[in-house]
């Protein structure tokens, strides 16, 4: 049995970060919470009980269709980034077997994340546009005669521009679990005579599970709650739920903009738990 | 929010009460300084002398439309010697401050058709126009709703069918012109489509060629659900397929008829995008991915100053129109009172009607901004003659070259062919749901 004063102590111990958690995580959540039940008119918020926002939310056929698109976007820059990024994960991790190459390596991936987001969106703009560089090449050596119009403002634009952006972090925690493999086991299938093929099935890809998990959440995550990336590629022209919410906000709709939160929250949740069951990421971290 | 709520010159005792509370600071110069100063500087005519304190006073303005041209703050300390605060907003926000933040305010700087939102809320304190120096140089539009005798009406949320109240402290419109505005007016103009006419090619004359097929993706709308409608209104009207009773406030069925033609359009391609901020149109035109689409003035000026041709182009069924003026706070009384009357008057005495028309915009009293352009500068903005010079904006860049006439023409031409003015519909909440799934389709 410990004794009072020591479970004083850790309870002192764990305060600050769960004040810090109660304050900046749990309350803003609760008071979306909240809010989501309120009525509001066009210019005050009214404190209240009403399920209006959700019933306006889940009886528009619109909502379905974001939520739609918002996961085909999620699923395709998912199964792009996790392609790329164990693919680049894996030359980083057996290919390369200079520790310092590996290091130089590892930090030109991360050179990208030196300018913000935004501009390293847009900057896709004037490659893709009807004029752009990706244009204009294909029109100068005659594979095509007249532009491609879906290269930019469509959803192929979207994913192309979530792939670029978020393929580090499929990268970052799936090299990290490839570096953690023990090199003896793969000399050991090497010797017992497995291919290459076989070795990465049967036990980098395993092994790996941790990362990949890990990446795929990251990716998944930040892909459902972007609003920035959908409006600005798609030229406004598809919607993703972080849009609608996002507009919803600028209309002053506090409380169906919770709603909508509220919701994404949950199905966000839920993925993230679904993947949860596939690894134990806490066990084999 | 204002971050200085106290004047500027610390050896003033005022400012000290001052920095206590502003509650303390309005009371003090309610009891000290209107009562014995205010009053007897009054009585003593226009233009008022007053007493050191007139520095203290600051005004905080809030608003869309000219609230982040910080040079009229600067002008305002230099000719009238108190403070302006402006903080700019977008437009729903504005209103929102309007109605439930009545005191962190004493100049709202809103568009005509939120004032048809907010004056319910009676937070506004309406003009004494027999205040207003330069009232009879004030435009028609802002008092019968017509610029010549015999101009039609137009349809949408006109400023003159919201610009009168009946006294001080109705809630509700005047019919007509009485001595009590909702709003001084001070800037407002004419939209219309712009276009490239290099990758044109031919003359535009109708909004319908906006969703003409021979501009299938390439063409662009503006996604603010309350301007968009009306830009997707006047094409609706122009290509024949629907009759609005009005376009400014339409009934549910004009609403579905008017956001299934676009979705249609939508889906067969017709747009390359939307855009929902000033620079984002720049950027489509003059990047060619669009040659026809909504636009706005100083935004065709931009893409002209690039070297690119752009025209803001004229269109046969008119122009949609936008207002919008100064508003006084509900809690203004006494000396702020005073300095908020003698900064309207200052406002529409031409200073700032110059700064405001060598933008492309329009003064509610243009006559009075006249001494403040150069003949060739009036020529070319109000008049529509050809520049005899390069026409520079006024913060020195360089618009158009000698020889430029503006689109549309002269003011007459531009403001007498107005269809329809910015509005706020009944059934606005239904609108902007249809909008936004017109979005999303």
């Amino acid at each position: 049995m410990r004794s009072l004063a020591d479970k004083f102590l850790t309870s002192l111990q764990v305060t600050p970060l769960l004040g810090v958690l109660a304050v900046f995580f749990l309350l803003p959540i609760v008071v979306i919470l909240a809010v989501s039940f309120w009525d509001y008119n066009e210019f005050s918020l009214l404190p209240d009980f009403v399920w209006t926002n959700y019933q306006e939310l889940f009886s528009s056929p619109v909502t379905y269709k974001i939520y739609l698109s918002t996961f085909m976007f999620a699923g395709l820059s998912w199964l792009f980034t996790l392609l790329i990024g164990f693919t680049v994960a894996y030359y980083l991790a057996f290919h390369v077997h200079s520790k310092l190459w590996q290091t130089l390596l590892f930090l030109l991936c991360t050179i990208p994340f030196l300018t913000s987001n935004l501009i390293r969106m847009i900057a896709w703009i004037p490659v893709l546009g009807r004029h752009g560089l990706v244009n204009s090449g294909l029109q100068n050596i005659g594979l095509i005669d007249a532009p491609l119009e879906w290269l930019l403002y469509s959803d192929f634009a979207v994913v192309l521009a979530f792939v670029h952006l978020y393929t580090l972090f499929m990268v970052v925690p799936i090299f990290n679990s490839m570096m953690k493999i023990d090199r003896s086991l793969i000399e050991a299938a090497v010797d017992a005579g497995a291919g290459g093929w076989q070795v990465l099935r049967q036990i980098i890809i395993p092994l790996c599970k941790p990362g990949i998990v890990i990446g795929s959440i990251f990716v998944i995550t930040l892909v459902m709650g972007d609003f920035v990336t959908v409006q600005t590629m798609s030229g406004g022209q598809n919607a993703s739920v972080g849009v609608a919410m996002n507009n919803k906000r600028a209309l002053l709709q506090y409380p169906a903009a919770a709603a909508d939160a509220v919701v994404l929250l949950v199905v966000v949740l839920l993925i993230v738990a679904v993947l949860m069951r596939v690894v134990n990421v806490r066990k084999e971290l | 929010m204002t971050s200085k709520e106290t004047g500027q010159d610390p050896t003033s005792g005022v400012s000290e009460t001052e920095t206590a509370v502003e509650t303390g600071r309005r009371k003090f110069i309610k009891r000290g300084v209107a009562g014995a100063v205010g009053a007897a500087a009054y009585s003593g005519g226009f233009p008022m002398i007053w007493s050191q304190n007139i520095k203290n006073i600051t005004l905080r303005q809030f608003g869309t439309g000219v609230s982040n041209i910080n040079e009229i703050g600067q002008k305002v300390k230099e000719d009238l010697g108190f403070n302006l605060e402006m903080t700019a907003l977008d437009t729903d926000t504005t209103a929102q401050r309007v109605v439930t933040q009545p005191k962190s305010f004493d100049i709202a700087d809103i568009e005509y058709f939120t004032v048809k939102k907010v004056w319910g809320s009676g937070n506004l304190q309406p003009f004494d126009v027999s205040r207003l120096k330069y009232y009879d140089k004030i435009v028609g539009i802002f008092k019968d709703g017509k610029l010549t005798p015999d101009a039609t009406l137009a349809q949408g949320t006109a400023p003159h069918t919201v610009g009168y109240t009946d006294s001080f402290d109705s809630k509700s419109f005047a019919d007509s012109e009485t001595n009590w505005y909702t709003l001084v007016p001070t800037i407002y103009n004419a939209d219309t489509l712009g276009i490239r006419p290099d990758l044109i090619g031919r003359p535009i004359e109708s909004w319908a060629e906006l969703l003409n097929p021979e501009f299938k993706g390439k063409s662009s709308i503006l996604n603010i659900s309350s301007i968009g409608i009306m830009d997707a209104a006047m094409v609706c009207e122009a290509m024949g397929e629907i009759r609005y009773g009005d376009k400014g406030n339409m009934t549910k069925e004009e609403i579905d008829k008017t956001i299934a033609i676009f979705t249609e359009a939508k889906r067969n391609g017709q747009f390359r995008a939307f855009w929902k901020s000033f620079d984002e149109s720049v950027n489509l035109m003059s990047s060619g991915e669009v040659v026809i689409q909504s636009m706005w003035s100083p935004a065709v000026a931009k893409v002209r100053s690039m070297g690119i041709p752009c025209v803001y182009q004229p269109l046969k069924e008119g122009y949609r129109s936008w207002g919008g003026g100064l508003g006084l706070s509900r809690n203004l009384s006494g000396l702020e009172l005073d300095a908020a009357y003698e900064y309207i008057n200052w406002y529409l005495s031409g200073w700032v009607g110059g700064l405001l028309m060598r933008q492309g915009y329009y003064s509610a009293a243009p006559e009075t901004s006249k001494a403040f352009m150069s003949e060739d500068e009036w020529g070319y903005w109000f008049e529509g003659k050809a520049a005899k010079s390069d026409i520079i904006d006024p913060f020195g860049n360089k618009l158009e070259s000698a020889g430029a006439v503006r689109d549309g023409g002269s003011f007459y031409d531009r403001m007498g062919k107005v269809a329809c003015w910015n509005s706020v519909m009944d059934e606005n909440r239904y609108m902007i749901r249809k909008w936004n799934e017109f979005v999303a389709s």
